[in-house]
């Protein structure tokens, strides 16, 4: 979201300000602003790492180190330009979090920060005891940078560079966020099973957003090898690893100006604790640790969104429209004919442990048709809904969708062929815009990759995804509430948010875990409208529900499960009739 | 490297792996019951092995002080909550507890030279001072979050990690403790000499485990953990209450890591932050149990003792480097193992 105060004043005034410190500040001022904008340079990649993804990492010191080390080593040893050595230690820096990436991101999340823990003491033991590395004194004599014959030497030249890099990077990583890859890293904190039945790679997601934060460190430690000029492993410890994932928090893990706010804020802090801790205790020793430490616990029980949100609500907050006029739609997929076999079930059973859940469960839906699936509860429906979907997939049987057998494919892949869902406990993004959750159902619709998001190569594509969000918002009757935060809805409007996010994949075929439930009696009827016109269009449509108006009304055929079992299968007025469905649901006269 | 010294690392490797095999039970149960994954499980250790030396120093441990700061904090909280419910009758008993015990526990330590108590009372008193600090940590850092994701707890676990590490620091200084042996008797068996100090370590270890396993079979208590660690809402439901659970699996994890120090602190010298190493050592064999199999990660701590050990040997400088990279490969393993599937 866009903040135009923001944007139009408060932004221009933080430059300005940033432009002229370093002629009106001493010089130790200078210094530790330079430390600040090396610190933020790591928290930001953090923020969207912990804040923005929901991962989290006690390494990041350790990849500022492998940056700094690959050009202290290259430039003392080898000889190397500083302006090669960048790319070079981005590259070993890439290569050690893609691997540690690939080897913890399919595990819960929680290996993944466990993982960044011990290889951050790994490798600081290992930059302490390499011999070519220079041990625990490090290497020194590394060279100033150049930028064309202006030599870098001293903190205020640096200062500049420091703070146009990690500017440059918040502009690139506020882009990134708000993009289709921006949108499928927010999506991956709501659990990963609705972004890959949106069809996101997570995996993938969670890899670039993991790497890029590592690059971010990377890039810092590069800086600061060449401000300091010499390298020692301290720097890259677990302890200052653990200090980053602090100013993160303490400065709003998820606000790309977190950041900067965090980084500043404890390395003042630390400052005038190192001052005033020992001659307060008569002893010396890092102290400020248990201060940090508390305030940790405090901001975490008390403001776990940290302080930049606090001075957020003092400018107001302006809603970022969409443009709708004028833009292309995006192009539809080609229907299959109405009558033909969208979806075929063959004995699909599912087990839990010993709990069979569907149990040769049988059926098909043609496009152009409803088919509604009842039954009691615990009957099994959704079960079968997230096998056919591929989140949960089958024990045994077969499930082909237009032709094909899909049912040990992810979920993400079926997405692709156009298969589309609903969740019965909603799976939105509370905090997100309605219009930004239902943008996630484009996510395949779009094929603009992160770095294009980053400079802002994407926008034609990304202005026709946000229209046809907007075009399927009007279509499910919630155009007022297009900009507000999906979690401020109602429950039964939630649903439909659901649905508009379903309808934005341009589905051929709609699975719908009880769509009716919350709505009142005219927003139902508006629905029915709904599904009457998709029907029409050629969509296939499965239905769970328990309105049994609802579905008798709208239903072209019904399919009856109890005990995950199929009871019957007929048309409304034939299950209506059928002794067995009435048994099952009023229960039997003895 | 001959037989003699192959038996003699191995020996070295078994003791401590016996003290991460019971850190790295300490941490399941943990992260089974609450789902905190313990970070500061090896300020126990230091803490424990710590305070002994201190005591057999004859000095007044600063775990003491430690005690009566959070048992005032809690009883602060505690007294807030009942004076807020206009529960006043809970006043005095709440700040007995959480004030009064740790002043009686101070004044006795100072009218009582301790370095001239018996050793076994010297460990009693250990862990007197030491094991009230896992409850009091859940009851004031994690129940007030007891409902926040994982991811928080862990940030939540790391933030109380750097804050007892700094007390350590405060209370017994940068130099480090090791206290004498708790026996000097030496068995031969063979060619090779095991040392008393060692078989201690295993038949202490392996009593404790044992004691562990039959607090969880046959205890209600240890059963309602089972449960608890099993399916939280579902215990809930059957009555048995979450922060119980917590405070319980707190008060176990204390106890597991101040005896592990009290174990340890004959074998090497303790400063205020080598627990930290330690528990993470116990961490590596926990996620070789997929923190979720007690027989699995103990086994897995074992092997990281003995990879330490022969480590130290052949590469003793890239020691640490060896244990905790070892975590890599594991994590591949269990990463091709499993299929991670959320509740849908």
């Amino acid at each position: 979201m866009k903040r135009s105060l923001h944007a139009t004043v408060l932004l221009p005034i933080f430059v300005v300000l940033l432009l002229v410190a370093p002629a009106l500040l001493p010089e130790f001022h200078v210094t530790l602003l330079n430390y600040i904008g090396l610190y933020a340079i790591v928290t930001l990649g953090l923020v969207m790492l912990t804040g923005v993804g929901g991962l989290t990492s006690f390494g990041q010191a350790a990849f500022a180190g492998l940056g700094a080390y690959t050009t202290a080593y290259l430039t003392t040893v080898h000889g190397v330009s500083p302006w090669l050595t960048l790319p070079a230690g981005l590259l070993v820096t890439a290569i050690v979090a893609l691997s540690l990436g690939l080897v913890t991101l399919r595990l819960s999340g929680h290996f993944l920060p466990l993982g960044t823990i011990a290889w951050g003491i790994s490798l600081y033991y290992l930059f302490g005891n390499l011999a070519a590395l220079g041990g625990h004194t490090g290497i020194t004599g590394v060279p100033p940078l150049h930028i064309l014959d202006f030599e870098l030497r001293s903190g205020r030249d640096f200062y500049y560079l420091i703070w146009a890099i990690l500017l440059a990077l918040i502009l690139a990583t506020r882009n990134l966020l708000d993009s289709r890859e921006g949108r499928a890293i927010r999506a991956l904190k709501g659990g990963s099973v609705m972004a890959e039945a949106m069809g996101v790679n997570t995996p993938r997601s969670k890899i670039v957003v993991f790497a890029v934060a590592a690059l971010y460190a990377a890039v810092s430690g590069w800086l600061y090898a060449h401000l300091q000029r010499f390298v020692n492993p301290t720097p890259f410890s677990l302890t200052q690893g653990i200090e980053y994932l602090f100013m993160a928090v303490v400065g709003g893990v998820s606000h790309v100006w977190g950041a900067i706010l965090g980084a500043g804020l404890i390395t003042v802090l630390k400052q005038w604790l190192q001052d005033w801790l020992p001659r307060l205790l008569g002893q010396s020793g890092n102290f400020e640790m248990i201060v940090f430490g508390l305030l940790m616990i405090v901001v975490l029980h008390r403001a776990r969104d940290g302080v930049w949100p606090m001075l957020q609500r003092f400018w107001p907050q302006e809603v970022r429209r969409t443009p709708t006029e004028g833009v292309p739609r995006l192009a539809r997929r080609s229907l299959p004919e109405p009558g033909a076999v969208l979806l075929e079930v063959s004995d699909a059973s599912k087990c839990f442990g010993g709990l069979v859940a569907n149990d040769r469960v049988s059926f098909r839906v043609r496009a152009g048709e409803i088919m509604a699936l009842i039954g009691p509860n615990g009957a099994g429906k959704s079960t079968m809904f997230n096998g056919i979907s591929g989140v949960d997939p089958l024990t045994s049987g077969r499930v082909s969708f237009r032709g094909q057998r899909v049912e040990s494919l992810p979920a993400r892949r079926i997405a692709r062929l156009g298969m589309s869902r609903t969740f019965q406990h909603v799976r939105l993004l509370p905090a997100m815009s309605v219009i930004e959750n239902v943008a996630i159902g484009a996510h395949l619709r779009g094929r603009k990759s992160f770095i294009a998001a980053a400079c802002r190569a994407d926008r034609d594509e990304d202005a026709r995804l946000l229209h046809e969000a907007a075009v399927q918002i009007e279509r499910c009757g919630l155009r007022d509430q297009m900009y507000e935060a999906a979690g401020t809805l109602p429950l039964g409007r939630q649903r439909l948010v659901e649905i508009a996010r379903a309808l934005a994949a341009d589905p051929c075929l709609l699975l719908l875990d009880e769509p009716a439930a919350g709505l009142r009696y005219g927003e139902k009827q508006a629905l029915a409208e709904l599904l009457r016109r998709l029907r029409a269009e050629g969509i296939g449509i499965l239905l769970v529900e328990h309105d049994m108006e609802f579905v008798m009304g709208l239903a072209d055929r019904v399919v009856v499960m109890e005990f995950g079992r199929k009871l019957a299968a007929g048309l409304p007025e034939e299950i209506q009739r059928n002794p067995a469905v009435v048994e099952a649901y009023l229960g039997g006269v003895e | 490297m001959d037989l003699q010294i192959a038996l003699l690392l191995g020996q070295d490797g078994v003791t401590n792996g016996a003290i991460y095999a019971l850190l790295a039970l300490a941490l399941v149960l943990v992260f089974a019951v609450t789902r905190v994954i313990f970070i500061p499980q090896g300020e126990f250790v230091a803490f424990g092995a710590l305070t002994l030396a201190s005591l057999q120093a004859g000095k007044l441990p600063g775990t003491v002080w430690l005690l009566l700061a959070m048992g005032t904090a809690i009883g602060l909280i505690e007294c807030t909550t009942a004076v807020r419910a206009r529960r006043f009758h809970r006043l005095p008993l709440i700040i007995l507890i959480n004030c009064g015990a740790p002043l009686l526990l101070a004044a006795s330590l100072l009218a009582v030279s301790p370095a001239s108590l018996p050793l076994l009372v010297q460990v009693l008193l250990t862990l007197m001072l030491v094991v009230p600090l896992g409850p009091m940590l859940y009851r004031l850092a994690y129940q007030p979050v007891a409902e926040a994701s994982v991811l928080a707890l862990l940030i939540v676990s790391v933030a109380v990690h750097v804050t007892l590490t700094g007390i350590g620091l405060l209370f017994f200084g940068a130099e480090g403790s090791r206290t004498p042996a708790f026996t000097d008797a030496n068995f031969a068996v063979g060619d090779v000499v095991l040392q008393g100090q060692t078989l201690l370590v295993i038949v202490a270890s392996a009593l404790l485990i044992v004691a562990l396993y039959l607090f969880f079979e046959r205890t209600l208590y240890g059963k309602a953990l089972r449960a608890t660690a099993m399916n939280r809402t579902g215990a809930r439901l059957m009555g048995i209450s979450g922060d119980l659970a917590g405070l319980l699996s707190f008060t176990l994890a204390g106890a597991i890591g101040a005896f592990s120090g009290v174990l340890i602190s004959p074998i090497t010298t303790v400063y205020y932050d080598s627990g930290f190493l330690i528990g993470l050592k116990g961490f590596v064999g926990a996620i070789i149990g997929g923190l979720a199999s007690y027989p699995a990660a103990a086994a897995g701590a074992v092997l990281v003792g003995l990879l330490e050990a022969y480590s130290s040997y052949w590469a003793s400088a890239f020691k640490e480097v060896i244990v905790f990279t070892l975590i890599i490969p594991v994590l591949l393993w269990r990463s091709l193992k499993t299929r991670h599937v959320e509740e849908a």
